[in-house]
């Protein structure tokens, strides 16, 4: 690959600006559904674009007490980490821009950074809010993380492949044995709802108690780099969702398999916004107690599943 | 270090998204759990009782209607109620009705309101928007009756300033008719949604006996099993005439404390459509003269969130010589601090929430002495801003650089 296709691969298609523009339209999804859910009109079509670019455009403010170069490092390296995860996972053709033995994990890995960045964001505020919201997302990581993990690997235990390309190319060569993961993907969505600290696992940003928690301190274009990084992550984590658990439709002609992976990508964002419209927002002790006591065992129950159909296929 | 052993100091307030208005609660935390909690009022004085000696008993209606923005026409039929008691006027039975239907209307909208807040301070803010969406219909229909959707401005001496046309009739049935139908759909809620359950139940928890040692009012202490209720006890208005039944709950937590204001919204209903069954003819105010006579009296009411207690004192003149107002924050707020005893961070919220707190009604000035002579003294304004500045500077801070005269820095 030429050094201009790969700079075009990071920072135009399917890297930056594509995931950014997907992932102000999956916030749009997001906020429509939940205000008509509500009975809202909810915001017109350009509202999160608004949002980023009026938020570009505010001050700034770096709080004295807190240490500037992590302050002002943790939005990046959110963005970074969630396009650098991008690249792994297939969208609608068979082949990701990167692909070798193994990216499952590191994919989990990147996915992984920006909640670290929310902590070490919040830990370095010096705030007493950002700090509460950063010790809060951590535990939450302790949390969701593991069951999230055990679920993805899953049906790579059933493929034989560590390799997310590797695991959907499998699941099109046996078609309808994506079913037998359905478990995991309901185990993916409830962690996903952690991951991206949204009702009933918003804790960390709880308004009513820390005000933003790790964010109380950020402003500005700061505010806006974590923002869209959160958006893009919720695509790219419902993207790898996709990939693993609803592996079908990937070998057709690119604009029907782009229309299937919007379509599919659509969907576990709409079950998001459902979700966080019916419930309420969990303590800490309750969402720990809740993610070990039911989500984990059931993780591992798709586990023990996938062992049993693979000495059948 | 283990975490049980750090306390850290939250500032919840004086401003911050869960208070509405200005409060001060500086919350001890060991990890999430509350060590303990102090509380500060007196950040809201606006000298109403003050305001009131010094203005004719109508204008006083206005302006005592105006100490919340919630209950206001509590607010205003209990010191009508004290003014016409040392007047000695007998008010018609029709104005009485008016007043009774106005006041359930509002403590319809008031426990909607509230239900939406415990909604929000939860995270669970689809039930505030929907709440809010049904409060919106009473809010028009008050507007339609009064003029206004909140201070109705429906009080005057010896009556009601409005009447109600009876073509409004079905249009207050058919608003009581469809939140009935919504109300029942909530308590539905209650009970079934398990996120709702877990975070309300066992959370500020608050005993008969506290409640009833601490003097608890309203759904508050009716949420501890504590019997009591003014419209029934002590019945003004209309309330002789309908009959309704007092709710009590014995959950003793936030759970119980939304049980019993949706089963008093259920009675509402009933009582509206009671007062509209029997609603009297006849006129609806009688002359009531500008002096008061010299005498005093205390009057009670069931406000939404408790008992709200008016005294008033006339001296012969146009102008009360003493008003005191006791809202019902102000019974409720001591239970406070001992329902978030070994509680969570996460349930701050909702348990101040829970006793619908309404702190700018309950503020009142503070006269500070000295710990020895017991002399208070007064401060010119000059004073005060020296005394900022200084204190700020002894901290080796100096964001002015202002130079005060007489100040030594």
């Amino acid at each position: 690959m030429s050094a201009v296709l790969n700079l075009v691969s990071i920072f135009i298609f399917p890297g930056m600006i594509f995931l950014v523009i997907l992932g102000l339209a999956g916030q749009f999804v997001d906020r429509k559904l939940y205000a008509r859910l509500q009975n809202r009109v909810g915001p017109p079509w350009y509202q999160p674009v608004a949002d980023l670019f009026k938020l570009l455009g505010k001050e700034a403010v770096v709080p004295e007490e807190a240490d500037r170069r992590m302050f002002t490092a943790a939005p990046i390296f959110a963005l970074a980490a969630v396009i650098a995860a991008y690249l792994y996972i297939p969208l609608w053709g068979l082949k990701p821009v990167l692909s070798f033995q193994g990216d499952l994990v590191v994919v989990l890995y990147l996915l992984l950074i920006p909640t670290l960045t929310f902590f070490l964001g919040g830990w370095y505020s010096r705030s007493i809010f950002s700090t509460l919201g950063a010790v809060r997302s951590i535990t939450q990581l302790f949390a969701y993380e593991i069951p999230l993990l055990i679920a993805l690997f899953s049906p790579a235990l059933l493929a034989n492949t560590w390799s997310i390309a590797g695991i959907a190319a499998w699941y099109a060569a046996h078609p309808w044995l994506w079913l037998v993961n359905l478990l995991g993907f309901a185990v993916g969505m409830v962690t996903l709802l952690g991951k991206l600290e949204r009702v009933p696992f918003d804790a960390p940003e709880a308004e009513t108690e820390i005000v933003a928690g790790s964010f109380t301190e950020y402003s500005g274009r700061f505010l806006a780099f974590f923002r869209v990084a959160i958006d893009s992550e919720a695509i790219v984590s419902s993207s790898l969702l996709a990939a693993v658990f609803l592996p079908f439709g990937m070998g057709l002609p690119v604009w029907l398999g782009a229309l299937v992976y919007l379509a599919k990508i659509g969907g576990i964002l709409s079950v998001l916004a459902l979700m966080r419209t019916v419930f309420a927002r969990l303590r800490m002790d309750q969402m720990i107690a809740f993610c070990w006591r039911y989500v984990a065992p059931l993780a591992f129950l798709q586990v023990i599943i996938d062992l049993v159909v693979k000495e059948f296929v | 270090m283990s975490d049980t052993d750090r306390v850290v100091t939250v500032p919840i307030g004086p401003q911050h998204p869960a208070l509405k208005e200005p409060e001060s609660f500086m919350v001890d935390l060991r990890g999430e759990k509350i060590d303990a909690v102090r509380m500060r009022f007196g950040y809201n004085h606006r000298g109403i009782e003050k305001g009131a000696e010094s203005r004719s008993y109508t204008q006083d209606l206005y302006l005592v209607e105006r100490v919340c923005g919630i209950c206001s026409y509590s607010h205003s039929t209990a010191f009508v109620q004290a003014v016409e008691e040392i007047g000695g006027l007998e008010l018609p039975r029709r104005a009485k009705y008016i007043r009774t239907l106005i006041a359930e209307l509002e403590r319809i909208h008031s426990h909607l309101l509230w239900l939406g807040v415990a909604g929000h301070e939860i995270g669970f803010d689809t039930l505030l928007m929907y709440t809010w969406r049904d409060r919106e219909q009473v809010m028009i229909l008050l507007a339609k009756l009064t003029g206004n959707r909140v201070n109705y401005g429906m009080n005057t001496l010896g009556g009601v300033r409005r009447d109600i046309a009876p073509e409004m009739y079905p249009e207050i049935l058919r608003v009581v008719d469809l939140l009935e139908e919504r109300t029942k759909n909530y308590i539905d809620l209650a009970q079934t949604e398990q996120t709702l359950i877990q975070r309300l139940s066992n959370v500020g928890r608050l005993s008969r006996e506290d409640a009833l040692r601490l003097g608890t009012v309203g759904p508050t202490a009716r949420a501890s099993g504590v019997d009591r209720d003014v419209r029934r006890d002590d019945p003004y208005a209309a309330y002789p005439e309908v009959s309704f039944k007092v709710v009590i709950d014995d959950h003793c937590d936030v759970y119980g404390r939304t049980v019993v204001r949706l089963g008093e919204l259920l009675e509402t209903y009933s009582i509206i459509r009671q007062l509209i069954k029997n609603m009297p003819d006849g006129p609806i105010t009688i002359k009531a003269p500008r002096r008061i006579p010299e005498g005093e009296a205390v009057s009670r009411y069931e406000a939404p969130r408790g008992e709200d207690v008016h005294y008033v004192r006339g001296n012969g003149t146009e102008k009360p010589e003493r008003v005191k107002v006791r809202a019902p924050t102000l019974a409720n707020f001591s239970s406070v601090s001992k329902m978030l005893e070994d509680g969570y961070l996460a349930d701050l919220p909702i348990v101040i929430a829970a006793i619908d707190p309404c702190f700018s009604c309950t503020d009142r000035m503070v006269e500070l002495r000295d710990g020895v002579s017991r002399d208070s003294r007064s401060l010119t304004w000059e004073e005060v801003s020296r005394m900022g500045v200084q204190w700020y500077r002894d901290r080796g801070i100096d964001p002015s650089r202002i130079t005060i005269p007489g100040a030594c820095g």
